[in-house]
């Protein structure tokens, strides 16, 4: 948290910058005139309420969806005028771990992780695998999890080893799409300080869709506010909580974002 | 703190970064470069080179410069704690000055995960031991998948007696609805299949006994074969093709996605839900079925007796009419209701083993498509023993 104030200066040029985006499915506008600013090495909490189009925006952003209007910047370049070749090379510096996994079911938790390893840096199955296992640890599970298959997981297990599959390549900026969603409150804690600490060690920027509030509370230096079809409010948690919207308000300040905030402030202190 | 941020990242980015490199200078070891994975290969060589040197076995006396690296993440920083070892880290506070705060940290955190337990690899049995068990698991697959066969073919009739009794919790809508997406779709290509598996049979028949002079006899062999066996036996195994493996698939997302769960804890019954109007819309499909195969089946040896032999067509009608009884056509009929729930119990039992991946979806797709066809050929050849014993 104590970066933020150095972080949100104009001195700094963002490593995502999303100008005027638009999308609409049919008649069913999700984004108009939507602009955002991601920071090297920040995390930044995306809330709204359901069907705000948090998801639509992750997808916009690592190119799955293409945009009715605006541009998506991501290191300075735009994802959709590039092409399919110099887009891959980009994606390649993007972690996405999706809401439900995503892990091939297929495969093992290692192989799951080795298969972006062998794929794009060309390591050896044996160098890959080790390196997957390595992950997994990272993400913080057991040795005996590498060798299993994604349908004998929890959904915590799950989580973990999505992460791991995210940060094979050692992205840049890891996009987490409700990371903690479905976890127990011990489990979505740990999940917490599992990203804190990758994030401190590894420096990578973290964009995180979440509704969970402990999370935003805990980790989050900086949170956008999705409503309107826009961004209504980005910055630091307190500027945020002080916003006059009857929805942030109501987010904030409802019994769930009071318990939230209580938390956080005593463990703080 | 934010200039520690910038550091890996984006630093990685840049090209023309110089690779990691591992010098020796009596007691001090230099590491300078980039540590970073898509150098990996050229670490762990360097590293291999480096070690068993003096330098990086003397623990006590040697020092060690990081200052030179470059660029590090959680590869490198593997590769580098091979190097230095596990134990390096908490002696070296004051030793590695170089170190940056939030590497300490990165090297921390890897370090921690890097077990022993992450190297270990798997044992490979003998060959011959794993030939073996290959064998008694599939023995034991095999048997075990008759016996889950049997037991689900009786729930299916135990439940559908239980049914029989309460018309309300009869499934018409649904069953309806099966019979639709199962006969009228498939009535072009059984009709196809037959009336070309039917020219077939009878330039056969042509060919073989006009050696004997009795080529007229080919009306009787297209006719006979057919109402038999062909007939039945083609639309059945066409409709375990398609009908099967649909069921699977049908059934089998449903597992994966725990609605056949949700139907239990609704306080229904997935065998009565999802199973009975499959299997009663296929015992009326597939008879439906047969009969179209059987006609169109003549109908293509009767084109051929016409063209190649000069039998017309009105010879052929009453050469049928005068020397197959009615018997041949119920032999054949009465078999495709069998088929038709052997094929729908198989379909389904094989859509409920599905475990959630999409994996497991394809392989009992095909599990069920192939162990339905072989069911019908088995039941068939049994059915043709026992009613050529009896005379029929």
């Amino acid at each position: 948290m104590t970066t933020t104030d150095t972080l949100a200066t104009d001195s700094v040029e963002p490593l995502i910058q999303v100008r005027n985006l638009g999308n609409r499915f049919g008649s069913n506008v999700v984004h108009e005139d939507l602009n955002l600013d991601m920071y090297p090495g920040e995390i930044l909490g995306v809330v709204g309420g359901s069907g705000s189009g948090k998801s639509v925006l992750l997808r916009s952003i690592v190119g799955l969806q293409r945009p009715n209007a605006g541009s998506v910047l991501v290191f300075g370049e735009d994802l959709l005028q590039l092409s399919s070749e110099e887009r891959a090379r980009v994606e390649r510096r993007f972690g996405v771990l999706f809401q439900r996994g995503a892990l091939f079911s297929s495969l093992n938790l290692q192989e799951n992780v080795a298969l972006p390893l062998i794929e794009h840096a060309g390591l050896p199955r044996a160098d890959a695998e080790y390196l997957g296992r390595l992950k997994l640890a990272l993400a913080g599970l057991p040795p005996e999890a590498a060798l299993k298959y994604p349908a004998e997981l929890s959904g915590g297990m799950i989580k973990r080893a999505a992460l791991a599959r995210a940060l094979a390549l050692d992205p840049e900026i890891l996009f987490l799409d409700e990371p903690t969603a479905g976890l127990d409150p011990i489990g979505a804690a740990a999940f917490d300080q599992l990203i804190l600490t990758l994030r401190d060690a590894l420096g990578i920027s973290v964009f995180l869709v979440t509704h969970d509030l402990d999370t935003l509370y805990s980790i989050c230096d900086r949170v956008a506010v999705l409503a309107q079809r826009r961004v209504l409010v980005a910055a630091s948690l307190d500027e945020v909580a002080a916003t006059d919207d009857p929805w942030v308000q109501e987010y904030f300040h409802g019994p769930r974002g009071r318990a939230a905030q209580t938390t956080a402030a005593v463990k703080d202190a | 703190m934010d200039i520690a941020y910038e550091g890996e990242a984006s630093l990685k980015s840049q090209l023309g970064l110089q690779p990691g490199r591992v010098q020796i200078d009596g007691q001090r070891l230099i590491v300078s470069g980039a540590w970073i994975l898509q150098y990996y290969q050229h670490l762990r060589a360097e590293v291999a080179a480096a070690q068993g040197t003096t330098a990086t076995e003397a623990d006590g006396e040697r020092s060690i410069d990081l200052d030179g690296i470059a660029a590090l993440d959680t590869a490198g920083a593997a590769v580098l704690i091979d190097l230095l070892g596990h134990g390096w880290l908490e002696q070296s506070s004051t030793l590695a000055q170089g170190l940056a705060p939030e590497r300490r940290r990165l090297l921390q955190t890897v370090a921690a995960t890097m077990t022993d337990s992450l190297t270990q690899s798997q044992k490979q049995a003998s060959l011959l031991l794993m030939f073996l068990a290959g064998v008694g698991q599939r023995t034991q697959a095999v048997l075990r998948q008759q016996w889950q066969l049997f037991g689900f073919t009786g729930l299916t009739l135990a439940t559908m007696v239980a049914t029989l009794t309460r018309p309300r919790s009869w499934r018409i809508t649904s069953m309806v609805a099966h019979i639709h997406q199962t006969g009228p779709n498939a009535v072009p290509i059984v009709a196809l299949l037959t009336f070309l598996v039917g020219a077939v049979t009878g330039f056969l028949g042509a060919t073989i006994l006009k050696d004997f002079g009795a080529t007229i006899y080919t009306v009787n062999l297209v006719a006979f074969a057919f109402l038999r066996e062909f007939g039945v036996l083609l639309a059945a195994i066409l409709l375990a093709g398609r009908t099967a493996s649909a069921f699977t698939a049908q059934i089998g997302s449903m597992k994966a996605n725990e609605e056949i769960d949700a139907i239990r804890t609704l306080g229904l019954d997935p065998i009565e839900v999802l199973v009975l109007p499959r299997v009663m819309a296929m015992c009326v499909t597939l008879p439906a079925l047969t009969f179209i195969g059987m006609i169109s089946g003549i109908a293509g040896g009767a084109l051929v007796c016409l063209v190649s032999l000069d039998i017309s067509l009105f010879q052929f009608v009453s050469i049928i009419k005068r020397d197959i009884s009615l018997t041949h056509f119920v032999v054949g009929i009465v078999k495709a209701p069998v088929f038709a729930a052997v094929i729908a119990v198989i379909g389904c039992l094989e859509g409920f083993k599905v475990s959630g991946s999409a994996q497991s979806v394809g392989e009992h797709t095909t599990s069920s498509v192939v162990q339905s066809i072989f069911m019908v050929i088995l039941l068939d050849a049994i059915a043709a023993l026992f009613f050529m014993q009896m005379g029929w």
